[in-house]
């Protein structure tokens, strides 16, 4: 059991490496010519919006708890990294570190941000929770307008360009990989449990608070990092940038990608953050259009188009090894498919 | 302060109130029937502005006073509601309380963005729908047209009341939200009852738009965002889904933004949010609102 | 109560009571359990006997009286420090993690057990696995006692009706507790799995030699299994005793069918 996980793991690095090389030869090879420049920047703002929505996805599919206010981790992240890697120019640091200790600082920073509004947030559920998740993301906007460090309410500009995208590629990736991981441990298991009856999980022995508490940082703390990139990327922002529609988009994006499945938000986030992108001819009909999209998705399929179903390498590749078998045992025995019907 | 200064800021904070009141009054109704934050709501309130722009010419051509045009208004937005409410969100009532919550979302950007298309990002004017003078009170001077719309504000909660108290409809408003199996078994038309209280809240939000109109007379196609998501604030204060308690909220949050604006200008958002959460920390439910443990 | 002897009763519990806006829905309850006991708890419909449990697992908290696990004031305690203390309890209305899988359903409760932090959980360290690994044995053990070995990856939704009620017990055991509460257990079970809950809940208490206090409707079953019985009505205790003198206790009868009419009027008549 425990081998044959290890292997997956390393299965998934594999892909995770070919995409990237598949990433490399196609802006190496000037396939998109001009375009190539203006491409990688959309993919990086997929990268830090796959880790955003992707964290809220902690929160909403995981936690199983409304976030109304993610954007005001991310700006929380995307201003302490700017300040920090404003801080730290100049002093000799090579740029790969500045931005990780950047980003690093950024999520610190939301984190801490989390923990803070986690602790009294957390003891409302459903609608109130979601209602005070904005409160405090529009509390945190008001105190960014406000603080001169931030811009007082302005734009504030010249932060420094870092977020490359083969380097975001690795920053997503890795931080997917420990959500994931988190998500596939002690520690998703019981807040999967408190989701389904927190009743029931007091009564367990699980410390609720805590565990819910603990979750909403980690979620924080990625958005954070999300936030960083987003700074490096933009190179200026202002408080308003971070406002509710901003966490409400971050939202839909989760929940059109699937409650509860990383794949889904993963997909969902590259795919939305890149369309107004390819529709920017269209512009101004490009949010009518992702609006009724929006509410066709609810419609038909209310829990999202993956649902909370994952991707598997694993199991794809288990799959095509089952097959090759049963084709050389000469087809499937009856009973074995009986069996299979019976599980579910 | 000066007490006149405090009059002043007493009677702003009032008028700000009544239409916070107004409109958290159609998030409390439709809350309290269908468990639904409508985050379209807001946006209603845009749509009265626009229709009040656009005929208020009209009734000014034809020799008759501006603010009739609020009748139109309200017609134009309690059909939108209803339009809203058949279309978008009755098929997605089943499907679970996020759904609906992002339905309500989309369909508040949809209507931003359908009014851009239509009617351009511009800042519109609105002409004078109230021509009245100020009067001075004790040294203070009372614009009248600000009391008369506390006058409005005060005459629509009281009207309302009497409807929920009174009438077979608002009865059964009041039983659905209780029990909605019962009020079937009752031999309640649920989905009559939620679309008329889509009317009804819509109708108000365009009333709410003839208020705010009248202070500040211009037209945004986003205006509603900010105003629906601070009169939401007020609902969920006064505790949601309890119809006095929007009423409640809503002049608190609005006396409450007037009188920390004097003091410091630009953190008044933030205290009011900081009230809402200190407030819903000590009595979750909100002020007026019940208490709902769950069953173990 | 000479049942518990001489040593310190594993809960002691002294009027204990809870008032709900002006009722008082326990009223100054009183009981012992002591060593390996097996202790029945049963009254009329809306005697208060779950507010017992929940007073007992800190659900609800006390509004005067307090109690004691092993000696150990418990008041005041969060639920969770109760059922590390060692209270484990099952619910009246079945509540599992209906979406995880049944083996996830225990390993839940065994959360506790475990020692590993955000560190090798993220890095998978060999901690992580030696870790994850005892704690899936000791699942399956757990499963294997209330008979649902085989149904580990099952959703515990999914499980037919007597199963989820074993499911829960197994759940409750992997906290690893001195005092087992179970909630009406057998409700909605026939006769043939109210049997094989029986020998589980005779098993587990001799297996493991904690203690039982059990709500339970059926009458028959708690004069089969029970050592001793306490009795509630209207938030009191109105008797304890063996399940004999429970039987011929008259205060019991009128609780549960009443005071015939005559009755009362030769009650009046003698006061």
């Amino acid at each position: 059991m425990e081998r044959r996980v290890k292997i997956s793991y390393v299965i998934n690095l594999l892909g995770v490496l070919a995409v990237f090389l598949l990433f490399v030869l196609l802006f190496e090879s000037r396939i998109f010519g001009a375009a190539t420049q203006y491409i990688k920047g959309i993919c990086t703002t997929a990268c830090y919006t796959i880790i955003m929505v992707a964290s809220l996805n902690l929160v909403v599919g995981c936690m199983g708890e409304f976030s109304l206010g993610h954007a005001g981790f991310v700006s929380v992240g995307a201003y302490a990294s700017a300040i920090v890697s404003g801080a730290l120019t100049g002093k000799g640091l090579p740029d790969l570190a500045l931005f990780l200790i950047a980003l690093l600082a950024g999520g610190i920073a939301a984190g801490i941000t989390g923990v803070l509004v986690g602790i009294p947030a957390l003891r409302l559920r459903g609608d109130y929770l979601a209602i005070v998740t904005v409160a405090f993301a529009e509390i945190i906007r008001v105190c960014f307008c406000n603080f001169s460090i931030t811009g007082g309410g302005k734009t504030m500009s010249g932060i420094l360009k870092l977020s490359d995208f083969y380097w975001c590629y690795w920053i997503m990736a890795a931080c997917v990989a420990v959500m994931y991981l988190y998500i596939r441990s002690r520690f998703g298991r019981t807040v999967k449990a408190i989701r389904e009856d927190y009743i029931a999980a007091s009564a367990a022995g699980i410390n609720v608070t805590y565990y819910k508490v603990l979750t909403f940082t980690v979620a924080a703390f990625f958005a954070g990092v999300g936030g960083g990139i987003y700074a490096h990327y933009m190179t200026a922002m202002i408080p308003t940038n971070f406002n509710f529609m901003y966490s409400a988009e971050l939202l839909s994006e989760v929940i059109i990608g699937g409650i509860g499945s990383l794949t889904g938000s993963i997909i969902g986030a590259a795919f939305l953050s890149s369309l107004p992108e390819m529709m920017r001819q269209f512009s101004q009909y490009r949010m009518l259009a992702y609006s009724v999209v929006l509410i066709i998705v609810m419609i038909f399929k209310p829990g999202g188009i993956f649902g909370n179903w994952e991707f598997s390498l694993v199991r794809i590749l288990h799959r095509a090894e089952k097959k090759g078998h049963e084709k050389a045992e000469g087809g499937v025995q009856p009973w074995k498919q009986l069996e299979r019907k019976s599980r579910y | 302060m000066t007490f006149s200064l405090f009059i002043q800021s007493l009677i702003n904070g009032l008028n700000q109130g009544a239409i916070y009141a107004l409109i958290a009054l159609g998030y409390t109704m439709v809350y309290g029937i269908i468990r639904m934050i409508n985050f379209a709501h807001g946006d209603f309130i845009m749509i009265g502005s626009y229709t009040l722009f656009y005929t208020i010419p009209l009734m000014i051509n034809a020799g008759m006073p501006p603010w009739l045009s609020v009748f139109l208004a309200i017609v134009i937005c309690a059909g939108t509601g209803v339009v809203v409410e058949v279309v978008a969100y009755k098929p997605v009532r089943k499907a679970g309380a996020m759904s609906a919550l992002i339905t309500a979302l989309a369909m508040s950007l949809f209507l931003e963005n359908l009014a851009m298309v239509l009617f351009g990002a511009k800042p519109r004017n609105i002409q004078k729908i109230f021509d009245l003078p100020s009067v001075s009170v004790f040294g203070t001077s009372l614009p009248l047209n600000v009391v008369l719309t506390i006058g409005i504000g005060i005459f629509m909660m009281a009207a309302l009341q009497l409807f929920i108290k009174r009438t077979r409809m608002g009865k059964a408003m009041r039983a659905v939200p209780q029990d909605r199996d019962a009020s079937i078994l009752a031999g309640i038309n649920v989905n009559k009852v939620i679309t008329v209280t889509f009317a009804i809240g819509s109708g108000l939000a365009a009333v709410a738009a003839l208020m705010y109109c009248a202070k500040y007379p211009r037209v945004t196609n986003d205006m509603g965002s900010m105003m629906g998501l601070k009169a939401f604030i007020a609902a969920v204060l006064g505790g949601i889904g309890v119809i006095p308690g929007a009423m409640l909220g809503g002049i608190l949050v609005g006396l409450i933004e007037i009188f920390v604006k004097l003091f410091a200008p630009g953190w008044y958002e933030a205290i009011t949010y900081a009230i809402l959460i200190i407030i819903l920390l000590v009595k979750p439910s909100g002020i007026l609102g019940k208490n709902a443990g769950e069953k173990v | 109560m000479e049942a518990a002897g001489k040593k310190e009763p594993v809960l002691k519990v002294q009027n204990l009571g809870i008032q709900f806006g002006g009722l008082k829905a326990v009223d100054s309850f009183n009981m012992e359990i002591g060593e390996s006991e097996l202790i029945g708890l049963i009254g009329p419909n809306g005697a208060g006997k779950t507010t017992v449990f929940n007073l007992i697992t800190g659900v609800y908290k006390p509004t005067e009286g307090s109690f004691y696990l092993n000696g150990h004031r418990m008041n005041g305690k969060k639920t969770h420090q109760i059922v590390d203390a060692g209270i484990a309890r099952t619910f009246q209305n079945i509540r599992l993690f209906k979406k995880m899988s049944v083996i996830d359903n225990v390993k839940t409760a065994m959360e506790s057990k475990l020692s590993y932090g955000l560190f090798h959980a993220v890095f998978r360290t060999p901690v992580y696995w030696k870790e994850e690994k005892a704690l899936t044995e000791r699942a399956k053990e757990l499963l294997k006692i209330v008979h649902l070995s085989g149904k580990e990856d099952y959703e515990a939704g999914n499980l037919p009706y007597g199963q989820q009620r074993r499911l829960e017990i197994a759940r409750a055991l992997a906290t690893d507790m001195k005092l087992l509460l179970l909630d009406e257990p057998a409700a909605g079970m026939n006769p043939t799995e109210t049997e094989e809950l029986l020998e589980i809940i005779h098993f587990i208490r001799n297996e493991f030699k904690i203690s039982v206090l059990l709500i339970e409707h059926d009458m028959s079953l708690v004069m089969k299994i029970c050592e001793r019985i306490l009795v509630l009505d209207f938030g009191t205790t109105i008797a304890i005793g063996t399940p004999k003198e429970i039987a011929n206790d008259t205060r019991v009868i009128e609780a549960y069918l009443g005071k015939d009419d005559e009755e009362v009027e030769s009650d009046a008549k003698s006061e």
